[in-house]
Order: structure tokens, then sequence, then C-alpha cells
């Protein structure tokens, strides 16, 4: 229905494809003259010394929220436009009546291409238990979605290349399709707030995509970074901040001695330390960044990040409306319990 | 006409709201606006993802942000 003004459709077309074009070979431009400019203007201009402490973390400071932003931009585009082919209610409708087990594998890899926030835990929970998605099912697709997302998989590629982001989105679909399992297994359906069952789903179903243009999808693309980047540039500077500070002044051996490769209890001590923490990937990554050049094993700093992304506070009160305390506990210390694994697994293989 | 907009109360409910206002004055129709951030109520228009736009009663649209142009073309043929 869309009414084009002016120009045949032809050549607005045309004219859109060599625009993004162009973009894209702007954002390839900037990403790979950022470290040459960082280093003539903080190297040269400014006059630090970039051996010094304070020369590499103030390089490192803006060196990485230039090359944070350009990532998170570029793949959140290119991942929100892929996304806009798939939506939740398409999501449910392929997990209707399955059975457990290829039920939660599914919901997984579901829960990773679904287009999906956080913000909508709530009414998606209801709309997929109401229509008879089984509880563990569900709660595989509400695990994955947070825990393996598009803006951990952008930074993890960027900053540790494609070993580590394939092991953290594999890891993230075991540890997500199991806890889900495990969560049916124990047949928990009456710690679900009584109101979910009984809600009667009315109406026709809308699938949102359907009428999509590709200019709405460019435009979705468009809205969905600059909403991102709004939602989480507090956290992103924070930590790239506390990364530059450890880059330039903690000891080289300091975190190594307290939670590295020697120490049994690192991974453990990383995922306590996460759960509380409410930052989202953009935040911890930087951290995790200059930690690992600090010497800190893959696998506890991939702990770390799980940790952190997916067993929020927020999330958890947000899921309270619809879950009673004894399913969020359980859901906690089995998805816990999953990551500290997968931490020991990646210290012990890598 | 009666518009209720289904969401929790974050921006992307607070963006369709001015998007469908802004249709509603284009058009010169009169219209009710109402909030729903009710999970319950919300969830029972079968809305999976917020925000969501029901018009006398009937959800029209839900998971994403529109321009006020494409709620006008939604709402146009609604108006009787």
């Amino acid at each position: 229905m869309t009414v084009t003004v002016g120009r045949p459709p032809r050549t607005r077309a045309v004219q859109r494809w060599a625009l993004l074009g162009v973009a894209a070979a702007a954002w390839w431009a900037l990403y790979t003259v950022n470290l040459p400019v960082w280093n003539w203007l903080i190297g040269d201009v400014v006059g630090l010394d970039l051996g010094t402490r304070l020369g590499s973390g103030v390089h490192f400071f803006f060196y990485d929220t230039v090359k944070i932003v350009l990532l998170l931009g570029g793949i959140i585009f290119v991942v929100t436009v892929l996304r806009s082919f798939m939506s939740v209610e398409r999501t449910r409708a392929l997990l209707g009546g399955r059975r457990e087990g290829v039920g939660n594998v599914l919901a997984a890899g579901l829960g990773v291409v679904t287009p999906f926030c956080s913000c909508s835990a709530v009414p998606a929970f209801i709309g997929f238990v109401a229509s008879g998605v089984p509880l563990g099912v569900t709660m595989s697709f509400l695990i994955a979605s947070p825990l393996v997302n598009e803006v951990a998989i952008a930074l993890l590629l960027g900053l540790f290349g494609v070993g580590p982001t394939a092991l953290y989105v594999g890891a993230g679909l075991v540890i997500a399709t199991v806890a889900g399992f495990i969560v049916g297994r124990l047949k928990m359906e009456r710690f679900v707030e009584a109101f979910v069952y009984e809600t009667r789903l009315r109406g026709k179903v809308l699938d949102a995509d359907t009428t999509l243009t590709w200019e709405d999808r460019i435009r979705m693309g468009l809205e969905e970074v600059s909403s991102i980047l709004r939602r989480i540039w507090p956290y992103l500077l924070i930590g790239i901040g506390l990364g530059a500070a450890i880059h330039g002044w903690a000891p080289t051996d300091f975190f190594a001695k307290y939670a590295g490769a020697d120490n049994p209890f690192g991974v453990l001590l990383a995922v306590v330390a996460g759960i509380p923490l409410y930052s989202n990937a953009a935040g911890v990554l930087p951290l995790v960044e200059a930690l690992h050049d600090k010497g800190l094993p893959m696998g506890t700093l991939l702990a770390f990040m799980m940790a952190t992304v997916a067993l929020s506070l927020p999330e958890m009160i947000l899921l309270r409306r619809v879950l009673k305390p004894r399913l969020i506990a359980t859901f906690v210390v089995i998805t816990g319990l999953g990551i500290i694994a997968v931490g020991y697994l990646f210290n012990a293989v890598l | 006409m009666n518009i209720k907009i289904l969401g929790s109360g974050c921006a992307n409910c607070v963006n369709l709201e001015r998007a469908a206002r802004e249709a509603v004055a284009g058009l010169g129709i009169e219209a009710t606006f109402e909030k729903v951030t009710d999970y319950a109520e919300i969830a029972s228009y079968d809305v999976l993802r917020t925000p969501g736009l029901v018009v006398d009663g009937q959800l029209v649209l839900s998971g994403r942000v529109p321009t006020a142009r494409q709620v006008s073309e939604l709402l146009a043929p609604l108006v009787g």
C-alpha cells in the first residue's frame, strides 16, 4: 500500500541500494582508519607516549569507543534487517505442539534469530504458554534470547574473532536448551502465576512482517541502531572507561593472580560477580577485552559475560509478574550452573 | 473510534502513541486514546511483542513502531 511519490519505483530502488552501498563503504573506511588516526592524534598531536600508562589508557578509551560504536551500528543494522523476515508470532507457530527435547533445541535456536527485546518477555511468555507451548520450551526461548544477542555477537566478533564467537553462541544454545529442558522435566507448571493459564487469547493473530517493504526494513534497522545506542551508551562509556583504567593502570598479574587459570574457583567467582552486575554486552565486553589482555582465560571471561547478560535482577523482577519465586530461583540456579560448567570446559580445552 | 496503545511503558509505546495521534489528526477523525499497561490485558489481545495498537477492540498492529502515514493507512478503512 506504499504510495510512491514523484519518482518511479525502479529509480527509488536503485537509489536505495546505491545509498546503502555508499554507507557500507564509508563504514569500512572509518573502521580501517580508526587505529592510525588515534595513533597519530594521541601520539603525535597531543604528544603522549603510547607506551606509558596514561598514553595507552587514553588511546584505548578513544580507539575502543569508536571501534565499538562502529561495530554495534553496522551489525545491529544488518541483524535487524535480516530479523525483520522473522517474527515472534511465526516462532510461536513453529513451537506449538512440539515435544520437549526437539522443542527445546528449536526454541533456543529461534531465540537467537527472532526479533525480540526483554521488555516483551512477559507478554511473550503469556502468549506462548497460554497457546499451549510447553513451559520448558518457552523457557529455552526466553534464556537464549538475551544470552545470544546481536550486541554480544557483534562485539565478540570484532574484539576476539570468529573462534570465541562461535564458542559463545554454541555454548549459549546448549545452556538454553538444557536449562529449559530441565525446567520442563521438573514439572513446575504450578509455579507459574495462575492468571497465565486463565488468559483467553482473542482475535486474529497478526504477523508483523507480511506487509513490510524494503523501505520499512531499512527504516527499522536504522531506528534499532539509534534506540540501542541511546539506551546503552552510559554502560558502554563506563565499560570502556573501566577497561581503559585496567588497560593502563592495573598491574599485569593482578587479575591473573586472583582469577587466572590456576585458580580453581576463578569461573565460580566470575559468575557470582556477574549476576548482580546489571549491564549488557556493550558494557561488559570492553571490560572483558581489557581483562583478556591482562591474561585472564577466555572461559572465565565468557562465563562472566554470560552471567551478566543472562541473569540480571531487572529481568527477574519482570519475570516475577508471571513466575513464582521458586521457579525463578530454579531458572537462575540451573542457568548459573550451566554457565559455570561452560566456563570450566572452555578453560580446559582452550 | 477507540484506540488502545498496548505496552508496559517503554519508549516504543510513547512513539507509537505519537504516530497514532498524528495520524488521527491528519485524518480529521474523532478518537479516544487509552493506554493499556496491564500484562494480562495486553496478553489477552495476543500481542507477543509490544507495542500493540488496538482499534475498536481489534488488534491491528504489533511488534513495531510504524510511521504516522502507516497508521493512517491502517485507520482509513476503519473509519465508519
